[in-house]
């Protein structure tokens, strides 16, 4: 609509995000006024919040928050890192995917959750280990999308480029980086969200800081406000961060025919 | 008479495709030769093997025996010297129109300067009336535009031979018949030469100097029909009786084909 600023348009598309949010936190308040759930074991969203407040003031929330942001995303960007050159490989070279199919379908099969007490028997509970288990569930995700992507993609673009003059490392850089792109973007995006689920599993089971840890200790001691401040803010995380990729890819991929856009 | 030089000859080619059970002769003993500057049509029934036969002339697919020249040089691969459209046009999507156009011109083989290579682009996205969309992405583009565009990318490199495999299959008849004039136009200042397959008879005829008639499966030569026409030719052409007669008779020709491609098909009960 012409008549209407784009900051209007903002805010009422905003608005359309927060609503569901909303109508689940007026659920949750009246779950307990109703005593549907006993008080004793659901704070109400003010306790929440100021829980969220006490804990982002004394800065052990940031810490907890950063630590685990910071594991995820070195185990996204390593994950995947790996993840792209070896699904170019398996998904180009058709004797290559016989051969690790099978093996790649296995280990993606495997949770990451199941490792972890093996991890920890080999690597203990540093760092290492959890970048380590993270690293093992971004791989897998990562590297199937990719070469399942890279396996549909039309022989005709290689072709067009050949009769075009182009060499193989030219057709590499041109085409194939060009059409591999999407599938990059959408192997990030499966990765995070495996990613997100281990880590907590991993930081649950075995350490001392991180959004895991946090949820653990308060449970420890009974704690439910912490305990929810720490999913919500999982939650968040979590989606801010997939948000953040999906933008990214609209505005990288604007070329693409997509249904229903 | 002084004959214009052979540029790319087919001798006694044949093309068998390895299958799992065995392997299926696509392509039977076919020689004809195509001269500088000749505008050659292959019609036959789909299925009969003429997508093979450019492939064959592109660096696609190596003949199982026989020989193909090209300026009497052996053909070991693909190259910018020869154009080519294909069936689906593989217009790059990731890709603005311009962007599409410029593609072989960035390329190591026919690098051009970027005023040089803006110039050619320029050119083409004129001729092809796609300045308009010189910017936008080819998933907005219609069936025709894909075509041009298609076209324009093969002309950027400036081959002086073009394979064309059923280009206009896919347009309407309006955009078909448009396409047709575009092209002699074209071909009338550039002077290339021109192997396009086809199953229509008419577009055959129209735009060609000698039309190629190719048997069911495997493919084989029935007849060569010279089409004595004089360019430039125009769409009232196809209204004259010489230019239906040629019709008849060619049709005559490819639908005894097509019955025998459908009958290899069905296999009898
Ligand atoms: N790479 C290939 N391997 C095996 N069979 C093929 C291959 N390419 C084509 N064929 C077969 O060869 C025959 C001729 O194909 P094609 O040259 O595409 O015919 P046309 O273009 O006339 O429709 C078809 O039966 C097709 O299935
Ligand atoms: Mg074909």
């Amino acid at each position: 609509m012409p008549g209407r600023s784009s900051a209007a348009r903002h805010a009422s598309n905003f608005a359309l995000t927060i609503a569901p949010f909303a109508g689940l936190v007026v659920l949750w308040w009246l779950s307990r006024l109703t005593g549907l759930i006993k008080p004793s074991l659901l704070p109400s969203p003010l306790q929440v919040l100021t829980t969220f407040w006490a804990t982002l003031v004394h800065g052990t929330l940031v810490t907890n928050v950063l630590v685990s942001v910071g594991r995820v995303l070195s185990g996204l960007l390593l994950g995947t890192a790996a993840a792209v050159p070896v699904g170019f490989l398996v998904g180009w070279y058709r004797p290559i995917r016989r051969l690790f199919d099978p093996l790649i379908n296995f280990f993606r099969a495997l949770p990451p959750i199941a490792l972890i007490p093996l991890v920890i028997v080999y690597l203990g509970i540093g760092e290492v280990a959890k970048v380590a288990i993270l690293f093992y569930a971004s791989f897998f995700a990562a590297v199937i999308v990719m070469y399942e992507g890279m396996a549909a993609i039309s022989p005709i673009y290689v072709r067009v480029a050949r009769t075009l003059g182009a060499t193989d490392l030219e057709i590499f850089w041109r085409v194939m980086v060009p059409l591999t792109v999407p599938h990059m973007l959408v192997a990030l995006r499966v990765a995070l969200g495996v990613c997100w689920a281990t880590l907590v599993a991993a930081e649950l089971v075995a350490a001392q800081q991180g959004l895991g840890a946090m949820i653990q200790n308060a449970s420890a001691f009974f704690d439910l406000n912490t305990i929810y401040v720490g999913i919500i803010s999982i939650g968040v995380l979590a989606l801010l961060m997939d948000t953040i990729l999906r933008r990214l890819t609209d505005r990288l991929l604007s070329w693409q025919d997509k249904v229903g856009a | 008479m002084d004959e214009p030089r052979q540029r790319l000859r087919f001798d006694h080619v044949s093309v068998s495709y390895g299958t799992p059970d065995g392997g299926i002769e696509v392509v039977r003993d076919i020689s004809f030769t195509i001269r500088q500057g000749e505008f050659v049509s292959l019609v036959g029934p789909s299925g009969c093997g003429k997508t093979t036969i450019m492939n064959m002339a592109a660096g696609f697919v190596v003949p199982s025996s026989g020989s193909l020249m090209l300026d009497d040089r052996p053909i070991v691969g693909p190259g910018s010297n020869r154009g080519v459209m294909f069936q689906e046009y593989g217009v790059f999507p990731w890709l603005t129109v311009e962007q599409n156009i410029a593609f072989g011109l960035k390329l190591g083989a026919n690098r051009k300067p970027a005023a040089e290579r803006q110039a050619i682009v320029t050119r083409y996205l004129d001729l092809m009336r796609l300045s308009e969309f010189r910017r936008a992405y080819p998933k907005t583009l219609s069936g025709g535009m894909r075509q041009r565009l298609a076209l324009a990318r093969a002309y950027a490199v400036n081959p002086d031979l073009l394979l064309m495999d059923e280009p206009f299959g896919a347009l309407d008849a309006q955009t078909r018949s448009a396409m047709h004039d575009l092209l002699l136009d074209i071909l009338c200042v550039e002077g290339k030469t021109v192997l396009l397959i086809t199953h229509s008879v008419e577009e055959a005829i129209y735009l060609s100097n000698r039309v190629v008639v190719i048997s069911a499966r495997p493919s084989r030569i029935r007849q060569i029909i010279d089409i004595p026409f004089p360019y430039p030719r125009h769409s009232a052409l196809q209204e004259e009786p010489e230019f239906n007669a040629l019709r008849a008779q060619i049709h005559e020709l490819v639908m005894r084909e097509y019955a025998a491609q459908e009958a290899q098909r069905r296999p009898p009960v």
